[in-house]
């Protein structure tokens, strides 16, 4: 499917999802429908998408933003969703590992480096860093006076 | 990467199991990577990847660093890729800023892509072959990397880590001998490779070790993302020159190896045609290297505008992903590697549950797992 | 006979004879055996060393590199460089291991590979001791050596030290099978366990000839099967180092290690050397029955360069498996013992001794 009969495919699908056209078709989803929305993309035939590529975490600075790639090995269309979570050390969202296996090291790298907890992950540690690390080093207010030399 | 035992792996006394460390030190771990295994005799009931052993915060680096600085971090990660990483950088900002490059350099980018995936392989065959504890493939592969690696320091300065892409071209032109050495190794490279074929594709002991171990289907391969010839070996076409063509890909013809059988046997035979497909590759593009700038003239501060953007490459492990979200400085306000090797780690797990030990190094090794790719 | 020459039992005697108009039979005794124990020495330290040079020089031969060509004359002194270093490295001792076992472990190892060379006749007349269960012997002592190698795994306090002595045991005593039957084979052929006689009966042919296809199914089987027990690669997995780090001398520094790995080697050439007197006619030139004028061509050549060029045959045929092929699993090594080597070998027995009840070997 190309981008236009994908826009339509979701609007029909859901009205109120917010969609733009950049790089890749990005959808804007509330962190609440994010993981009702995957399982369909993943079951709908005629989108299939079976794969996820990436998952990034990046502190917005009033908010998380969770950017998933999507890809379709069928069909080779991408879509990206965005989700935005508020910025606190509560902030949560729910897990994708249900749907896609791969999202379980993606998801538990931004809960080490980000600090954002996906509920019903199957295990959820720290990936990178040590169990006792304070902190999470990607926010944009995280400071390490030991780590971090400012230039 | 806790350095404790996690209470959840404490083992009853009479339940005859017990847990075994492997790493971070082990010899076919390829690095610092610790694997926690949990035994019953010598077959592994449960398998726990730590990794983070050499985390260096590259993408909280990249946030205080101009574009062209993050180039020569990517290197850093995939090591055995690090021309495909700068790549994949240079191209996201070209594509950004909607500069369209010399049809020279794109042939140049494609051959040095190229070469590296050689290369790489050839390591990888060396590797493999210790895992199983074949220990002469080391040096008949290291052999024939040398001569890739000495075209690569005749050209870009560099043997291992090249850094030779910029924004914009690359950092001067190929040496006047670039395509009569690349031609030669080919020709030498032709003959030599039935070499390997003969050490150990053929081999009764190796066809056991590898045939059957290790099994994923194609649903699970792509359930659990992974990409590049682990990937294809189990029947998952996901070959970015393929579905998502950069540089001169889209000007060469060349077949995706498949495999369908998806043991470590597949991802080993599939490693092997890659290395076939990358020399035909290579003789399609050597001779015709169009005339022209090796760059074109970049702004000496590059900014990004605001946005979102994300460029997919075929590194030598797998799919590689740069995703920069820019705020329209010079620095970019964050930046995110997909890289392959972490996301086929994961898939251990899965993979070695049930095998004996042998078998774990023996699907490590097809996986060709380069540790500071995953750590980051 | 021309070969009388070369007899070293004339020398022996003489040696014997002057030490009894000295001193009484007691000492003589004793004498005696502290000659021999300073000569098995001696020739195990060379034995050892060219051992170990001749494999690094094999391997980088076979892997296209050059090995060690630094220190002496093609690297002649590499193996004492290395020596001399292992001997100032520090002793780890690992905490929690049981002591007495971890420190005995070493000497087992080495002593069960020194006993074996007791029996093994080097040239014509010379002999340590000549047994009339020789073979036997052979296999019994050498085989203590596993002992070592379990108690190693066990002392560490390793789970890879453990796995590895586990693997180990394992795999010992299941090829101890197939090297003794395809040694009963021969001595079906031959009649006797005495290796003087048996390498005697071979003056008109090596066994590996005369003994019919048999012959050459129980040399192949003993090949691997020996292969096996010395724990060589393909069939290291006792070491296994891409598994098990260093298997069951992971824990082992220094002078301790050096015993492991100068036992590994000793039982090399204690294996080749029993594969050259059991097959390949030991120190009896080769013979062929009938051509006189050929066979005194042969008999020129002295017993003793027979018998090392035998064994070093054999012992580059142990040394081109280790470096040609990958590593067998756990489960596929006993398969192969359990299910192929062991029926064929006993099949071959019966073959064997089928063949001699009709006289139809050569």
């Amino acid at each position: 499917m190309n981008n236009q009969e994908l826009i339509l495919k979701l609007q029909a699908m859901d009205p109120s999802l917010v969609i733009e056209e950049k790089q890749n078709l990005t959808v804007r989803v509330p962190a609440s429908s994010l993981l009702a929305l995957c399982r369909v993309l993943a079951a709908d035939p005629d989108l299939q998408f079976d794969y996820l590529i990436n998952i990034t975490g990046t502190d917005m600075g009033t908010s998380y933003r969770m950017a998933y790639l999507l890809n379709s090995t069928v069909y080779q269309h991408c879509l990206l969703l965005h989700s935005d979570l508020d910025r606190n050390d509560d902030a949560n969202i729910d897990s994708l590992v249900e749907i896609w296996k791969s999202a379980n090291f993606h998801e538990r790298e931004i809960f080490d480096l980000l600090g954002v907890k996906f509920s019903n992950h199957p295990d959820l540690r720290r990936i990178f860093l040590d169990d006792d690390w304070v902190g999470h080093p990607l926010r944009k207010d995280y400071t390490d006076e030991v780590n971090i030399v400012e230039r | 990467m806790a350095i404790k035992v996690d209470t959840d792996h404490n083992v009853s006394p009479d339940s005859q199991e017990f847990i075994i460390n492997m790493g971070p030190q082990h010899p076919s771990t390829h690095g610092v990577l610790r694997f926690l295994l949990k035994l019953k005799g010598e077959t592994v009931t449960q398998i726990q990847p730590h990794c983070g052993y050499i985390h260096r915060g590259i993408e909280k680096m990249c946030e205080k660093l101009t574009y062209p600085q993050i180039i020569h971090l990517t290197d850093r990660l995939d090591y055995l890729s690090a021309h495909i990483n700068n790549e994949a950088v240079c191209l996201l900002v070209e594509d950004a800023l909607g500069v369209e490059v010399p049809e020279r350099v794109k042939y140049i980018r494609t051959i040095i892509d190229e070469l590296s995936r050689l290369a790489s392989h050839q390591l990888w065959w060396c590797a493999f072959g210790m895992d199983l504890g074949a220990l002469t493939t080391f040096f008949y592969g290291l052999r024939d990397r040398e001569k890739i690696l000495d075209i690569f320091e005749q050209t870009t300065g560099g043997r291992l880590i090249q850094s030779y892409n910029v924004p914009g071209g690359l950092m001067n032109d190929i040496h006047p001998d670039f395509q009569k050495n690349v031609k030669e190794f080919i020709k030498y490279f032709r003959k030599i490779l039935p070499e390997y074929d003969q050490l150990l594709t053929g081999n009764v002991i190796f066809h056991n070790r590898s045939k059957g171990i290790g099994y994923m289907s194609r649903e699970d391969i792509i359930n659990w993302g992974v990409t590049g010839p682990s990937g294809r070996g189990s029947g998952f076409s996901c070959d970015v020159r393929k579905h998502a063509p950069y540089s001169a890909y889209d000007k060469v013809v060349f077949n995706e190896s498949l495999e369908q059988a998806g043991d470590t046997f597949a991802r080993y035979k599939v490693r092997i045609a890659e290395m076939w497909e990358s020399m035909n590759i290579i003789e399609q593009l050597i001779d015709n290297i169009p005339e022209g700038d090796f760059a074109v003239k970049m702004k000496p501060i590059i900014k990004l505008p605001e946005g979102e953007y994300y460029q997919r490459v075929e590194a030598c492990r797998g799919e590689f992903g740069v995703h920069v979200i820019s705020d329209g400085n010079k620095y970019p306000y964050r930046v995110k590697f997909r890289s392959p090797n972490f996301i086929n780690l994961s898939a251990i797990e899965e993979m070695a549950r049930g095998q004996k030990i042998a078998d774990l190094v023996a699907i490590s090794g097809s996986l060709d797992l380069v540790i500071p790719d995953m750590d980051r | 006979m021309p070969l009388d020459i070369y007899d070293f039992s004339s020398f022996t005697q003489w040696v014997h004879q002057s030490l009894d108009a000295v001193m009484s039979p007691f000492w003589v005794i004793t004498t005696e055996m502290v000659l021999v124990g300073l000569a098995f020495l001696t020739f195990y330290a060379i034995v050892g060393l060219m051992l170990v040079l001749a494999e690094r020089r094999i391997c980088a031969f076979m892997q296209c590199r050059l090995g060690p060509n630094r220190v002496g004359p093609w690297g002649f002194f590499q193996t004492i460089a290395d020596l001399i270093k292992l001997l100032f490295k520090e002793l780890i001792y690992i905490k929690k291991a049981d002591k007495l076992l971890f420190n005995i472990a070493p000497f087992i190892v080495i002593i069960a590979s020194f006993l074996a060379l007791a029996a093994i006749p080097f040239a014509l007349g010379l002999h340590a001791v000549d047994l009339n269960i020789g073979i036997f012997y052979i296999v019994a002592v050498s085989s203590l050596g596993v002992i070592g190698i379990l108690l190693a795994g066990w002392s560490s306090n390793s789970k890879y030290s453990l796995i590895g002595a586990m693997r180990s045991g394992a795999q010992i005593v299941s090829y101890e099978l197939s090297v003794g039957l395809s040694l009963i084979t021969i001595i079906v052929l031959a009649g006797t366990m005495q290796i003087s006689e048996i390498v005697e009966l071979q003056r008109d042919g090596w066994f590996i000839f005369t003994g019919h296809i048999s012959a050459i199914i129980a040399f192949i089987i003993f090949l691997i099967a020996s292969t096996a027990e010395i724990n060589r690669g393909p069939f290291d997995l006792a070491e296994a180092e891409s598994e098990l780090t260093a298997g069951f001398h992971t824990e082992y520094s220094g002078i301790k290690f050096a015993f492991f790995f100068l036992a590994e080697y000793m039982n090399m050439f204690i294996v080749a050397s029993l594969g050259a007197t059991v097959f390949l006619g030991g120190w009896m030139p080769f013979h062929v029955y009938g051509w006189d004028g050929f066979n005194a061509i042969m008999d020129f050549l002295p017993p003793f360069f027979w018998y090392i060029g035998k064994t070093a045959f054999i012992i580059f045929i142990i040394m081109w498996f280790k470096w040609t092929f990958p590593r067998l699993r756990i489960d596929q090594l006993l398969t192969l013992e359990w299910k192929y080597l062991l029926p064929i070998n006993l099949f071959n027995v019966v073959l064997m001794a089928t063949l001699v009840l009709l006289g139809l070997h050569f």
